[in-house]
């Protein structure tokens, strides 16, 4: 009630909303990718980008988090049946979720197997584990695992976003896109 | 006079004699060979699960102790398994043509105190050089136990070599700890 129906997301969520789109888009292809390279200070090097941004990204879902937390989205269109109202809120919490979870289990995985994340390697983050090579092998498995949750999400989510502006008409994507004002 | 002189001289020595401990049973399991050294400037570490060593070091006379340990490059766990063969590969240690790391010592200096200076050869990789290895000695039990470690540089031993012969991912760097335990005989 307290939104009007078409109001936009403020700066700061569109800013978060795009740079941390863009920046896992980036993750996602840089993992793939890298994961299936011979050794060499190339793949050493890659892999420490592949760290550097994804605690970068932890840190901004963090304030992504803190934001969402303190502010209220708009609303969802009036049109929308409550069955698609369940799975757009569903689909978001997951998001975020992954959004969390993903850097975090990448994080725990690099403690876990004995190589400390030193950031952009000039701050060392600390090791929240062990070294375990069992449990290495095993958060590595859930890092893989949660990334590909994380592309059925997405494509759901690109997906939806794409069929509220072309079947729908609604102002559902144009709300999230930079340009036109608050 | 002479002859009491003489025969307490003699207990004397007998008795020293039967003081003097040599350690020279090298146990095992109570000892290790480990290094560590920096990667993207991360400090990584890791261990040698092999190795064999001969012993011989009497606390009283240090300058006649002597020590060879030979360490087998296959038997190397960076943490990794891909890490292991990588270490293995041509360009690191290449294992298959230089299986064994030797250190042979040619002097040993006491420093006072439990301090020791080992003089030696260290070979890896078909390279020889002198290094002087600090060490300390200590008593637990009926064992000695040697500490100390050594700075080298990967570079003087060729190993890493072409895309790992620059030292940014990889430092030049390379610290080996040891700790080896020897019980007397
Ligand atoms: C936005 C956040 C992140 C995304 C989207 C992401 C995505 C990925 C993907 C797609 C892979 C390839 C999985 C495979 O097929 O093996 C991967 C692997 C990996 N990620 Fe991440 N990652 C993120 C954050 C992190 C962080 C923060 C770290 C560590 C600090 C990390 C460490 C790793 C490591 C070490 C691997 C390789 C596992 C292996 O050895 O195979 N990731 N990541």
């Amino acid at each position: 009630m307290s939104t009007p129906m078409n109001a936009h997301y403020t700066a700061t969520a569109k800013t978060l909303h795009w740079l941390i789109a863009m920046l896992i888009f980036g993750m996602l292809g840089l993992g793939f990718y890298m994961t299936g390279l011979d050794v060499s200070p190339t793949k050493l090097q890659i892999y420490s980008w592949h760290k550097w941004v994804g605690v970068t990204v932890f840190l901004l879902v963090v304030v992504r988090l803190a934001w969402r937390i303190t502010h209220r989205p708009p609303a969802l269109p009036q049109h929308m049946a409550p069955i698609e109202r369940i799975a757009a809120h569903a689909g978001h919490h997951l998001l975020y979720v992954l959004m969390f979870a993903i850097p975090l289990t990448g994080w725990l995985m690099s403690s876990a197997k004995g190589f400390q994340t030193v950031w952009f390697g000039v701050l060392p983050i600390p090791d929240l584990l062990a070294k375990d090579k069992a449990l290495g092998d095993l958060l590595q498995t859930v890092h893989v695992v949660l990334n590909f949750v994380l592309i059925a999400v997405l494509l759901g989510h690109v997906g939806a976003a794409l069929k509220h502006h072309f079947f729908d008409k609604d102002d559902v994507l144009t709300r999230m896109l930079p340009g036109r004002a608050d | 006079m002479k002859r009491i002189a003489l025969a307490l001289f003699s207990t004397f020595a007998i008795a020293a004699s039967a003081h003097a401990v040599e350690y020279s049973q090298v146990q095992a399991d109570q000892s290790r060979i480990a290094f560590g050294y920096q990667q993207m400037g991360v400090s990584m570490d890791g261990a040698f699960r092999k190795f064999s060593s001969q012993l011989r070091f009497d606390p009283a006379a240090p300058q006649a102790a002597s020590a060879t340990i030979e360490v087998e490059l296959a038997s190397i766990d960076t943490g990794s398994d891909e890490g292991d063969e990588e270490a293995a590969r041509k360009t690191w240690f290449n294992t298959k043509d230089f299986p064994t790391a030797r250190f042979e010592s040619t002097g040993v200096k006491a420093l006072g105190g439990n301090k020791y200076e080992v003089a030696g050869k260290l070979t890896i990789k078909g390279t020889t050089r002198d290094v002087v290895v600090p060490a300390t000695f200590a008593e637990q039990g009926k064992a000695g136990v040697f500490e100390g470690s050594l700075t080298i540089k990967r570079g003087d031993f060729s190993v890493g070599e072409g895309a790992w012969k620059a030292f940014d991912v990889v430092a030049n760097d390379v610290v080996i700890k040891f700790r080896i335990t020897a019980a007397a005989k």
